[in-house]
């Protein structure tokens, strides 16, 4: 490994704060204690992305995973903590830099319906960006954008067409063809599969992974679905309440899974295989993020809480080469 | 209540060659087009299918919510013995959330979001019997405590966006046990929530349709879920039921191409560093669908005979598969 990582996501945190309102500003000038409130949507996310890379990360709703990769792909900026790709510190890269990292990272969204512009027709839609950043000439738009389509399995015939004239399934390979155009070579998948029929949705999943080896792609796969990330990763990143609980290779943890919420949530993963079974539901639900609750964040609903999990945040730590976990158990072994 | 009241081995519910179009103006679409169903008292019918398959529109037509340029044009619909078609609206709505119950996918669009808990669930049960306030309020607490949720007085007293999701799900399954209901019909009860959240409400549905007796039809595309509820599968396909059977069965013994293909294609570990099984091209568009089976352009085993619409054929007492050449390899 001599080449510094593609991605490294150091401390990464994200509040968001609602300002107090007027009257209350009024109030506290008489004494009145209104505090603005704040969510500690991301806190402290730390990850390194591998070239060649796909790193799953999966959390219930409400985890902090879509605004960690919002921050990544630029639409968000973070509270505090930051980036470096390929060693170097996105904040101090000079504009040229800067524009190769906004290129290099490209975002998939989930609802195929949402993120295509309905105005635009599929050569503008896919080709626009690559001629704007000078990746093409215009004259060569309409070649180059059949040749992006094809790529992802849609028929060059319909690149004159808007969005509405097409399935959910194509439209996704249309903002997946819109992702490639400018030749990225990290993809964020938001949910990328989740909006499809399981039909679909093997074909946009084989579509990636062919993509992966002919463009040589380094994928980041946020999902809330279990299988899909086992299938696709080779590492995974469990984040529970805006912190990142557990990292480990994929066959490890799902094998081995070491933080009681991972047990729990890999258990609630509905197979095929298993056949009739009884779950045994994970107790609770996912506490407001207004007002985590203190230590561990997970006590509440953990069965193996000890004190020292309602005072005291577990940090993540090391447990064995590669595997990261935060759970305070690890020490008692 | 009921004149016919059910003897043990009759079907609680009995669909037969349903047939539920939309007249549009691209002629009709035949959204459900033939439907055989047949529910045992206390009996989970997984019905599974992608969007467009008709799925939810057959659990629609058996509660009689079909709204114009939609029709029953054909076919019948027996409850407990009685023919649910041929009933007024005033007695349909008078079995609608008394003897058949249903929860939709969307909780937030089942719960009236200006009124507080306890008035939805009091005027549910008031709406079917004659009690007190206070005999349903209490009614109404025990089937939360029934579904799982904490501190039900407290949830009684909150309007529905002072919830999470997974908690507005659970209380619009509570709505639906409020009058011991028969028969429940689920359309996608889990697919917007978490899958902790999803855990819980079928540990809970499971265990309630044990308890009670209460016959569940769940509708879903997610074959793993329903591989873990079910007592049967339904698998449809453009409008018709193209397989049924034991849950066991069909998910270890597929018959038609396209539950085997369904079935290769869920991800999971097993899959991993390997290509998904996928079936190519994409579900046809309903007007344009014509004679023969509705699969065979996406079908690897199709040939000629398939322009004509293959017909049901028995496997056994409880298999039924409608295909021309059937998956004779079976076990994967």
């Amino acid at each position: 490994m001599t080449r510094p990582p593609i991605l490294e996501i150091r401390y990464l945190s994200k509040i968001f704060s609602q300002p107090v309102s007027l009257g209350g500003r009024i109030a506290n000038l008489f004494g009145g204690n209104n505090r603005p409130i704040q969510v500690h949507a991301v806190q402290d996310v730390d990850i390194t992305v591998e070239s060649g890379e796909v790193v799953g990360i999966v959390g219930e709703s409400g985890c902090g995973k879509s605004t960690v990769a919002r921050m990544l792909a630029g639409i968000s900026t973070p509270s505090s903590g930051g980036l470096r790709w390929r060693g170097k510190d996105v904040d101090k890269m000079t504009a040229k830099e800067r524009r190769a990292f906004d290129l290099g990272v490209q975002m998939i969204f989930q609802d195929p319906f949402a993120s295509l512009n309905p105005r635009m027709r599929i050569i503008d839609i896919i080709g626009e960006a690559a001629v704007k950043h000078g990746r093409i000439k215009r004259r060569d738009q309409r070649d180059y954008v059949v040749s992006m389509m094809e790529k992802v399995g849609l028929s060059g015939a319909y690149i004159d067409r808007f969005p509405h004239q097409f399935s959910g399934g194509q439209r996704q390979r249309i903002g997946i063809a819109r992702a490639l155009a400018v030749n990225p070579e990290l993809i964020i998948c938001d949910e990328s599969v989740a909006a499809l029929d399981v039909s679909i949705q093997a074909q946009v999943l084989n579509l990636f992974m062919d993509l992966r080896d002919e463009f040589d792609l380094t994928y980041l796969f946020i999902s809330h679905n279990l299988g899909v990330v086992e299938h696709i990763s080779d590492r995974v990143v469990i984040m529970y309440l805006g912190r990142v609980v557990e990292v480990a290779p994929t066959d490890a943890l799902y094998g081995d899974p070491n933080h009681p919420y991972t047990r729990l949530l890999i258990d609630q993963v509905p197979r095929l295989e298993a056949g009739k079974r009884d779950y045994t539901p994970i107790k609770g639900e996912l506490p407001s993020p207004l007002d985590p609750p203190p230590g561990c964040a997970f006590n509440p609903r953990c069965p193996y809480a000890t004190e020292r999990c309602r005072t005291e945040r577990p940090a993540l730590r090391e447990i064995s080469p590669g595997r990261l976990s935060a759970c305070h158990l690890n020490d008692l072994a | 209540m009921t004149p016919g009241q059910t003897t043990t081995s009759a079907p609680l519910l009995r669909v037969q060659n349903l047939k539920t179009h939309f007249h549009t103006r691209q002629g009709a679409v035949k959204a459900v087009d033939g439907v055989d169903l047949e529910l045992a008292p206390g009996e989970i019918l997984g019905l599974v299918g992608e969007s467009g398959s008709g799925k939810s529109i057959t659990g629609f037509s058996i509660l009689g919510l079909i709204d114009p340029p939609g029709r029953i044009v054909d076919g019948n619909i027996e409850f407990d013995g009685r023919d649910l078609l041929a009933m007024k609206e005033r007695e349909l709505r008078s079995l609608r959330g008394n003897d058949i119950a249903v929860v939709f996918q969307d909780p937030s669009m089942t719960l009236n979001p200006v009124l507080r808990v306890d008035t939805q669930m009091i005027e549910a049960v008031r709406a079917h019997e004659k009690v007190s306030i206070e005999a349903a309020r209490q009614r109404a607490r025990d089937v939360l405590v029934k579904v799982g949720i904490p501190s039900p007085d407290e949830r009684l007293r909150c309007y529905p966006f002072e919830l999470s999701g997974g908690m507005r799900q659970r209380i619009a399954i509570a709505i639906a046990l409020l009058n011991r209901p028969r028969l429940i019909i689920a359309d996608e009860p889990t697919t917007a929530l978490d899958v902790s959240i999803q855990g819980q409400i079928i540990h809970e549905v499971r265990s309630l349709c044990r308890e009670t007796g209460t016959a569940l039809i769940w509708v879903t595309h997610d074959l793993a879920v329903i591989a873990g509820l079910a007592d049967r599968i339904a698998v449809m396909y453009a409008g018709r039921i193209v397989e049924t059977g034991e849950t066991d069965e069909v998910i270890h013994r597929p018959m038609h191409p396209y539950t085997r293909g369904l079935i290769e294609s869920v991800p999971s570990g097993s899959t991993r560093g390997a290509r998904l099984h996928q079936i190519e091209g994409m579900t046809p568009s309903l007007p344009e669908l014509g004679e023969g089976c509705a699969f065979r352009d996406r079908c690897h085993r199709a040939t000629d005979q398939c322009r004509v619409t293959p017909d049901v054929t028995l496997l056994g007492d409880t298999r039924e598969f409608r295909c021309w050449h059937p998956e004779t390899g079976g076990e994967q």
